[in-house]
């Protein structure tokens, strides 16, 4: 289990980690988050799959950044989550996988977390003077009055908070 | 163009050569809404960039204001070529936080539904490559095929593009008594349209010339681009979700995986044709293994997660509460996070839910095949000819629906 070759390499890495359902889940800090992929590279998750956030709402730090890696070898799946808040900066995995290059920044342009250290951190989806970041909780979600030249002041739906009032 | 281009040294320098030309967002070779920035000197490509977004229509931000049940529509709009795949993977992703397994006739056909929906995707990827680069009678055969697999799921659906067939643990319904002797047929004739197309392509020297060498990778590079699918296999990586890590029973049919060995536009053309023998094959253990499990539920008897039948809410008490509960409450879910993956057509489709009780996720998130597989297009074509981008950018097999979620 790769979890524990981590807590016996680097101990105190992972400050905490749980089991759902057979997926594994750890939780790094961020400033030995670097040191952590390095050593599940090293230990043959050279796959990074998917890289994304949750935003936790009024919770302090506000985002769980969350990357999903494969080990094709052993087929083990592990998931890791770093928890930051609001302008922290996390460190780009763009020199080490070339696949974090286009999640990065669909996750910086979701819910507006840099990524220190992106060759390339432009938005991805939305265009360069979109205001707001839309995964995030508080972005409306019919979209707010973007597209609307005239300050009227309100989205065309305030209260369209969810779709099934 | 002088204002974008100045903080690039080399654009500067040889800006006088170089000519910007827009592919996309709108252009037959583009399969769907793309636009391609390309920077060429003479025919050469220089520079690629990619630009997506133009279909992002906030999936996984309606999905957080949705019930599960509501959101397998949704995932019909993902890869509009292979709808019903997408519905198994997300069923199946919901099922995982669930901890609920769907009946085994349900998992039978949830087999068929997503290999026939297999092999239509790569009849697609296949047959429009084919016209991108010029051989239109290919496609017109393999369109025929693609028709009969439509008029498939038709009859399983009641839908042919977005079939919203799956439900959480089981099926919508049962696929009716005229369903087998036409899949029957289509084995025999899809069979027969695999070889014509082979002898169109397979040995033709200018759909060789066009595909061979063209947008080669190396299985490390694959790797670390987050290949999966036909396009890490062409490559050489013999992964296929489906066998590594079985789902649906997966581990007890007979089938192969097709690999290739230079990851070059022709290798993946070979791999998906050898794919959709292996999954005419899996189709025709399918058929087999429904008359041996014989009629049967196809959806989970737990009226907490799939409604009870209308007879049943009709003149049951405990079952109007339950549909009731289901239609306004939706289905009480554990608190958790799930990641979910299945091998659709072209690569890992992967459903990330975290849950927090309520009736609907409190964060749901796609991983698209062709997402990573896309962005690795610049590396692809650089130094190519403008005509080699089309060749690679078909056999890459991107859905912009999916991509731009």
């Amino acid at each position: 289990m790769v979890t524990e070759r981590i807590d016996e390499i680097l101990p105190g890495a992972v400050l905490d980690r749980h089991a759902f359902r057979g997926d594994q889940t750890i939780v790094v800090g961020r400033d030995r988050f670097l040191e952590v992929i390095d050593l599940v590279y090293r230990e043959g998750f050279q796959l990074l799959l998917d890289v994304t956030a949750v935003d936790g709402g009024q919770r302090d730090p506000r985002f769980d950044v969350v990357y999903h890696l494969l080990n094709l070898a052993s087929q083990e799946r592990l998931r890791i989550k770093m928890r930051v808040g609001e302008g922290e900066a996390v460190p780009s995995l763009v020199s080490r996988f070339k696949s974090a290059d286009w999640a990065e920044r669909e996750t910086m342009d979701m819910f507006g977390i840099p990524f220190e250290g992106h060759p390339d951190p432009r938005r991805l989806l939305m265009w360069e003077d979109f205001p707001g970041h839309p995964l995030r909780k508080d972005f409306p979600l019919d979209g707010g009055d973007v597209f609307c030249s005239q300050d009227i002041g309100a989205s065309y739906s305030p209260d369209a908070r969810s779709l099934n009032v | 163009m002088s204002k974008t281009m100045a903080p690039n040294p080399t654009a500067q320098a040889s800006d006088g050569d170089r000519m910007i030309v827009n592919m996309g967002p709108s252009h037959p070779v583009t399969h769907g809404t793309l636009h391609i920035v390309l920077e060429l000197e003479g025919e050469i490509i220089v520079k690629a960039t990619p630009q997506i977004g133009y279909l992002h229509r906030g999936v996984e931000k309606l999905g957080e204001n949705l019930t599960y049940q509501q959101f397998i529509p949704l995932t019909d709009r993902l890869n509009y070529c292979s709808s019903l795949m997408n519905n198994v993977g997300y069923t199946l992703a919901v099922e995982k936080l669930l901890g609920v397994q769907d009946p085994p006739r349900s998992r039978v056909l949830r087999v068929l539904c997503s290999e026939l929906a297999r092999i239509g995707d790569h009849l697609v990827c296949i047959g429009i490559n084919a016209v991108d680069i010029g051989a239109y009678t290919a496609f017109l055969y393999m369109f025929k095929e693609r028709e009969t697999i439509y008029d498939l799921f038709e009859m399983m659906a009641g839908q042919r593009l977005h079939s919203s067939f799956t439900r959480i643990g089981g099926l919508f319904r049962d696929i009716p008594a005229e369903f087998e002797p036409l899949c029957g047929q289509f084995l025999e004739s899809c069979e027969r349209t695999i070889d014509e197309m082979e002898k169109l392509l397979t040995h033709n020297p200018i759909w060789a010339d066009r595909t061979k060498g063209v947008g080669a990778i190396t299985p490390e590079n694959a790797i670390n681009w987050g290949y999966t699918g036909p396009c890490l296999r062409a490559a050489g990586v013999a992964h296929d979700l489906r066998v590594a890590q079985p789902y649906l029973d997966y581990e007890t049919y007979q089938f192969d995986i097709a690999v290739g060995t230079t990851g070059d536009v022709y290798d993946r053309y070979l791999v998906r044709t050898e794919e959709m023998r292996q999954s005419l094959r899996i189709v025709r253990q399918c058929l087999d293994r429904l008359k041996e499990i014989g009629p049967g539920p196809v959806i989970v008897d737990d009226y907490k997660v799939a409604l009870p039948p209308k007879e049943k809410v009709y003149t049951r008490m405990e079952s109007l509460i339950h549909h009731f509960k289901l239609i306004m409450h939706g289905i009480e879910m554990p608190v958790g996070e799930v990641y979910s993956a299945t091998e659709a057509a072209n690569g890992e489709l992967g459903f990330y839910i975290v849950s927090d009780g309520t009736k609907s996720p409190y964060r749901i998130h796609v991983r698209p095949p062709c997402f990573p597989i896309f962005s690795s297009f610049d590396e692809q074509v650089k130094g190519r000819l403008i005509a080699d981008a089309v060749s690679v950018l078909g056999a890459m097999n991107i859905i912009a629906g999916e991509m731009d979620r």
